[in-house]
């Protein structure tokens, strides 16, 4: 009887007379987060499609926030000012500007280089690394060392490995094969081979690795059924690791085409001399989608901001075509 | 299936004329297998090796290599080593000031834990309100952030660059710790692995009388600790490389304590824009380059498992 009385008064203080409500619990755990993502990533978005439809767009000095339309009517009371305009001009600019044209042109030839041989070679790399015991831990250290390196730093290396002398490390490979001296950096094709040859390396760990995670999980019985039916080592590749990697191939399909028509920082520093030169004579020889974003995004900000918005549509696009590919070819 | 994994390996042949077929179309196999691994591995490696040994090397001796045809990459004794260039990178001086390096690897530092700490923080607390709290518009405002997605980073840029200058955070710390600090990624992925305890112990933990939060920091932490690991090795790797940010809106001198902003990444860019121009400062290019390399190589190398695991987990899920 006195345990139970114990029991029972330590129950009764115990007993709080009122509980929190769930949903209030939930947005104590919710608000830091979201307080920072609708500051800078909800606001922004909607503000800079604001700001791709005014058209003259400048930030007004002494407006005191960041908030396109109080721009906007700041310098609609400002006669000295008042040159925005609520418009479609800034498309309209940016779809006729050749250096538009330039940039999506330079960006789609990346992409449709790059993607499909960097998904090739990975998948490659991911099956040989599969089908072997001896060395396996050492060569996947090695595949995947360039994800953790500077992309900045190594693109500097990279771009000394081009170099234009006959002493360059490519040259000097080129030249054990009777090849000649290139000066890889000043035309826009061998630059684009360089840039190529630079985005696989640093793209291909992820994937590789992302694949390899993959086939670990492939049911090894497929592969004896296969075996036992004689099937030859290229079936077995289409046939079954193909088909049974296809989520993993889906997922590293729309990532890197995201990535890759987001391409910027590689060339940067490939070619060096700061944010905005993208090699050439005029600095603009492979501009990307995003380079021309950042170019202009200081003078031109409504351009910057039409852009930014056609890149999102054109990733809408390109993720929307690929979920419904997926639908009939990928195997969950 | 362990079985049938012992038996895979016992083959057996009718002729002797078969088994050395067998035999030879697998070490013909074997050959293509390592030769291809070999090539591309080699590949990987190239850029590491060249830029290790050409930054310890002299810079008169790269330029005449250079000039005449004649790279060396073996013969380690007229390549005339040094740390020479590493001197050059840490006496560097533009227009007169002399340019700190170490000013960028402190500021990086800072800015990865830092940033990491808040998007743990946040992102923990986040996805634990999604997967296992209730409340009315969940599934709605989820939808929503997962959708923002797919929108790129530039289009954020335009207008977090302008409102970080009207709220003063030009070349600040919180500038480069908060304004990219939350990630919905990382939501999305944790609250993957959270939604796959199950929710009798969420249940247990109740009578025993725990409440919300201790039951998230008491049992939901311990057990989704390998995820919130690699969340936040990748949260480390990404602040070192992150550029474009750090350049538009750090690029200065702090306003409170006056020392250069910059971070590796972008201060890296600008010594090799301009402070370290022309083919005669290739070598300490080099030796910048790797400096900036090797903290994350000891980094890699410390915690290898955990982040090759990390980043395929990560790649899965996502």
């Amino acid at each position: 009887m006195e345990n139970s009385n114990i029991l029972d008064q330590t129950l009764y203080v115990r007993k709080r007379k009122w509980y929190m409500p769930e949903w209030c619990k939930a947005w104590i755990a919710l608000i830091p987060a979201l307080f920072f993502l609708i500051i800078f990533m909800i606001y922004p978005i909607l503000n800079t499609i604001c700001i791709s439809f005014i058209e003259n767009f400048t930030w007004v000095g002494k407006s005191g926030s960041s908030f396109a339309l109080s721009n906007f009517f700041a310098a609609m009371n400002n006669p000295r000012i008042n040159t925005m305009y609520f418009n479609f001009n800034n498309y309209i600019n940016v779809l006729k500007d050749t250096g538009f044209k330039d940039a999506l042109f330079n960006t789609i030839m990346l992409v449709i280089v790059q993607v499909p041989l960097t998904i090739l070679i990975g998948l490659l790399i991911a099956v040989a690394l599969n089908s072997i015991k001896p060395l396996k831990a050492f060569f996947q250290t090695v595949f995947f060392l360039p994800y953790v390196t500077n992309t900045i730093a190594l693109g500097v290396v990279f771009s000394m490995m081009f170099s234009s002398g006959a002493g360059g490390l490519i040259n000097t490979i080129a030249g054990w094969f009777g090849g000649n001296p290139v000066s890889w950096m000043n035309n826009k094709w061998t630059m684009f081979f360089v840039l190529t040859v630079y985005s696989i390396w640093n793209g291909l760990a992820f994937k590789i690795l992302v694949f390899s995670s993959g086939l670990a999980t492939i049911d090894k019985q497929y592969y004896d059924a296969a075996r036992i039916d004689g099937s030859s080592k290229f079936t077995i590749f289409r046939r079954i690791t193909v088909p049974l990697l296809s989520p993993q191939i889906l997922y590293i399909t729309v990532t890197s085409f995201i990535g890759a028509f987001k391409a910027y920082s590689q060339i940067i520093s490939l070619v060096g001399g700061g944010a905005t030169n993208f090699g050439g004579s005029d600095h603009k020889m492979w501009i990307t989608v995003v380079g021309y974003i950042y170019y202009y995004q200081n003078d031109k900000i409504g351009q910057a901001s039409a852009a930014a918005v056609i890149l999102l549509l054109i990733i809408l696009l390109i993720t929307g075509v690929q979920m419904l590919v997926s639908k009939k070819r990928v195997h969950y | 299936m362990a079985g049938n994994a012992s038996s895979r390996n016992e083959v057996y042949f009718t002729s002797d004329k078969q088994r050395r077929i067998y035999l030879a179309k697998k070490i013909i196999s074997y050959v293509l297998v390592y030769g291809f691994l070999t090539i591309l591995g080699l590949f990987m490696i190239i850029p590491f090796y060249f830029m290790i040994i050409n930054s310890f090397k002299d810079a008169n001796i790269y330029q005449n290599e250079l000039l005449y045809n004649k790279l060396n990459l073996f013969d380690f004794k007229s390549m005339g080593l040094s740390m020479n260039n590493f001197k050059a990178i840490f006496n560097l001086k533009l227009g007169g000031k002399p340019v700190n390096i170490g000013w960028f690897f402190f500021n990086t530092l800072v800015v990865s834990l830092l940033s990491t700490i808040f998007t743990l923080i946040t992102t923990v607390l986040a996805s634990f309100a999604f997967a296992r709290i209730n409340f009315k518009g969940k599934d709605f405002l989820f939808s929503i952030l997962l959708a923002t997605m797919m929108i790129p980073g530039e289009m954020m840029i335009i207008t977090n660059y302008q409102t970080a200058l009207t709220w003063n955070m030009a070349n600040t710390y919180s500038a480069l710790i908060f304004v990219h600090g939350v990630s919905v990624f990382y939501i999305f992925y944790l609250r993957q692995t959270f939604q796959q305890i199950p929710n009798e112990l969420y249940l247990a933990s109740k009578v025993d009388g725990y409440g919300t939060f201790s039951y998230l920091w008491k049992v939901m932490i311990p057990i989704a600790l390998p995820t919130i690991i690699s969340i936040a090795i990748l949260s480390l790797m990404g602040a070192w490389n992150s550029y474009v940010w750090p350049n538009l809106i750090a690029s200065g001198t702090n306003p409170y304590f006056g020392n250069s902003m910059k971070l590796v990444s972008n201060g890296l860019m600008d010594m090799f824009t301009n402070s370290l121009t022309g083919e005669s400062n290739d070598t300490a290019k080099m030796a910048a380059a790797l400096l900036v390399t090797v903290p994350l190589f000891i980094f890699f190398l410390i915690f290898r498992k955990k982040i090759m695991s990390g980043v395929s987990r990560s790649g899965i899920k996502g």
